[in-house]
């Protein structure tokens, strides 16, 4: 049975996270967009903001509902927290006769209650979780910050115009992966619970349940939120894509895409999926020590697939080939997934605007938009 | 104990110069760590210079029972111009072993053909080695070596004597020669011609450019050589070797993980597509 938390008990939320021991971060305006921070009080939300979201286009309206959460999403999803922009993996220390001592360096902080978190934010992470968890080898420092987050999903009430989540079955209602889910009703929420976590976090929180009404309005508050897109990816993500994808390596839309593409690397920045990174160094000054460090990576750079004096991918049309061929292709033989969960920020963040959904439309002979669907 | 996410230390016991630009180190583990490292001819580690990073280098000793682990290297980047500046004493970090090696399982009973071109053959030695320590258990052993010059060949003097072991015939060929070269001037594709291969039992394994590979598959295959018989050896920008860091993809299959070392069928598709 969902319970319901008003928006007077929200603070209640905040201390109750902060006395377990929790850094509470939630979604704030900062810099014309909603990005994740340290949330202390409600009146930090992004009250009354609304994000209008267009192929390389974001910018953010006071609009007339004066709701926390009446927004889509920001440039950030939970990945920048568990998979870190940057990260030291080991330390080690020279001796006076050369020989090394290699530590493995975990990250110590106090564990994390993301507030805010989206449905495709969520199956991001549950993709991020069979490439760095499940597979042969485990993260190390992945494990660690999943080990330490307490998740805090918000359903949404309105999609962007960027969103298809839908078509790609990841939203807009979060089905698992969170502690808590909350939907946004009239002077409060519809509390889901997800976890054992969740569970003892509301019942200290002394919430009643949720009324019929209530939870009748936050169903018609997700599919309201479903009912706004109207963009799709071709084959709604699909496995066919894979074939399509890989049979069409030759096609001249590669040709043209590269045309207007930047090669910037903006749209694997704020992929909730994008995972490539490369190992770096920081030696200490005094010469005797090393810290061992990953930072993000993208497919758009000429470092990516560099090797010894040759660049396998030397042109922008070989670069977006790879990405979206990874992407929505070859992600399915590594991970039995799309990597495609359809948030839209590749099409909002990328400078000109490129759509992945209209690239991939281009190849499979097929329309993005749910108005046209052959 | 195989280090996979942390290097352990290493120290150089030997190290040889093989050409102007490619040396070979041997590395022994330090007494503390040396316990139960264990690893497949075709398999590589990631090497560690002091303050600058890792680069894989694959293994040429034989896999089993050695307490020396010998890596030949070429002097490109930053890392290997470093690591050719170190001396014997000096310490090396090393993690590995990893991918998936050689199919030598496969190749029991089997005649062994090995096709390989520049420094690919280094990657090679280790079946080699494999193969002559546990002789009676392969067929005819066929070493094919191609470089770019004559004067490019490394591993003469052991090429010399494979050649003069029973059942193993070393070819040599070079696209160009200086006087008395006593290999063959020109493809390696050509030296094909000059081996007696029973095509329904031998297992091919390769490594080297992927021109030459390309090009030595089309000649097997137009000589009736079956595809699923011929394993190869793929190369790409490697920094995690564990699958993670995404540089080393093929398609879907990571070459750090999934290989190095593939069945010619699972790679065909891609292997003529540039950019991937």
């Amino acid at each position: 049975m969902p319970y319901f938390l008003a928006y007077e008990q929200f603070n209640d939320l905040i201390t109750a996270l902060t006395a377990l021991g929790y850094r509470c971060l939630g979604p704030q305006v900062e810099d014309g967009s909603i990005v994740f921070d340290d949330l202390s009080d409600a009146t930090q939300l992004p009250w009354g903001m609304r994000d209008q979201q267009k192929p390389g286009y974001y910018r953010l309206q006071k609009s007339e509902l004066n709701e926390a959460f009446a927004w889509a999403n920001g440039p950030q999803a939970i990945k920048p927290l568990l998979f870190k922009p940057k990260e030291s993996l080991w330390r080690v220390e020279r001796d006076e006769k050369g020989a090394f001592t290699f530590k493995e360096t975990l990250p110590e902080h106090k564990p994390i209650a993301l507030i805010g978190a989206r449905a495709c934010d969520l199956a991001a992470m549950a993709i991020q979780d069979k490439t760095l968890l499940q597979g042969q080898y485990v993260d190390p420092h992945y494990r660690w910050h999943r080990e330490h987050l307490l998740v805090i999903a918000v359903n949404c009430s309105y999609s962007g115009g960027n969103c298809f989540c839908v078509s790609t079955q990841t939203g807009p209602k979060a089905t698992s992966g969170y502690d808590l889910a909350l939907t946004e009703v009239q002077n409060g929420f519809v509390v889901e619970i997800g976890s054992d976590k969740g569970l003892s976090l509301i019942e200290s929180l002394h919430c009643v349940e949720a009324s019929a009404t209530k939870t009748a309005q936050a169903e018609e508050r997700s599919n309201h939120a479903a009912n706004m897109q109207t963009k799709r990816m071709p084959k709604d993500n699909s496995r066919a894509l894979r074939d399509i994808l890989m049979n069409n390596l030759d096609h001249p839309r590669w040709q043209e895409v590269a045309e207007r593409c930047l090669s910037c690397g903006n749209c694997t920045a704020v992929c909730p999926t994008c995972f490539c990174h490369h190992q770096t160094e920081y030696p200490t000054v005094d010469g005797n020590g090393s810290v061992h460090a990953r930072e993000w990576d993208s497919c758009f750079t000429e470092g990516h697939s560099a090797i010894h004096g040759q660049v396998v991918r030397d042109t922008t049309e070989k670069r977006y080939k790879q990405w979206l061929t990874h992407k929505l292709g070859t992600w399915w033989d590594q991970f039995d997934t799309s990597g495609c969960v359809g948030c839209g920020r590749c099409v909002t963040w990328c400078p000109v605007g490129i759509d992945l959904t209209e690239e991939m439309a281009a190849i499979a002979g097929e329309f993005n938009t749910k108005e046209k669907t052959s | 104990m195989n280090a996979i996410d942390t290097p352990v230390n290493t120290k150089i016991v030997a190290r040889s110069e093989e050409a102007s630009d490619i040396f070979t180190l041997t590395l022994q583990f330090t007494e503390d760590q040396k316990q139960g490292y264990t690893f497949f001819p075709g398999q590589f580690n990631m090497l560690y210079l002091f303050g600058v990073g890792e680069v894989p280098i694959s293994i040429l000793s034989h896999g089993d029972g050695d307490t020396l682990y010998a890596h030949t290297i070429r002097r490109v980047g930053r890392v290997t111009q470093g690591m050719s500046l170190l001396q014997v004493g000096d310490h090396i970090g090393l993690r590995g072993p990893f991918g998936r090696g050689w199919p030598l399982p496969l190749a029991q009973g089997k005649d062994v053909l090995i096709i390989t071109g520049g420094l690919g053959c280094a990657p090679s030695v280790s079946i080699i080695h494999h193969i002559l320590k546990h002789r009676v258990a392969f067929g005819r052993l066929f070493i094919l070596q191609g470089v770019k010059h004559s004067d490019d060949l490394i591993f003469q003097k052991q090429y010399q004597q494979w050649a003069a072991l029973p059942n193993v015939q070393v070819a040599l060929a070079a696209d160009s020669s200086k006087p008395n070269w006593p290999g063959h001037t020109g493809l390696i594709t050509e030296l094909l011609e000059q081996i007696n291969l029973d095509i329904n039992n031998t297992l091919c394994m390769m490594c080297g450019p992927e021109g030459m590979m390309r090009a030595s598959v089309q000649r097997l295959t137009q000589l009736n050589f079956p595809e699923d018989a011929i394993y190869l050896s793929l190369e790409r920008n490697m920094e995690c070797a564990v699958g993670h860091c995404g540089h080393c993809q093929f398609g879907g299959d990571f070459i750090c993980k999934e290989g190095p070392v593939f069945p010619y069928p699972q790679v065909k598709a891609l292997l003529n597509k540039k950019g991937f």
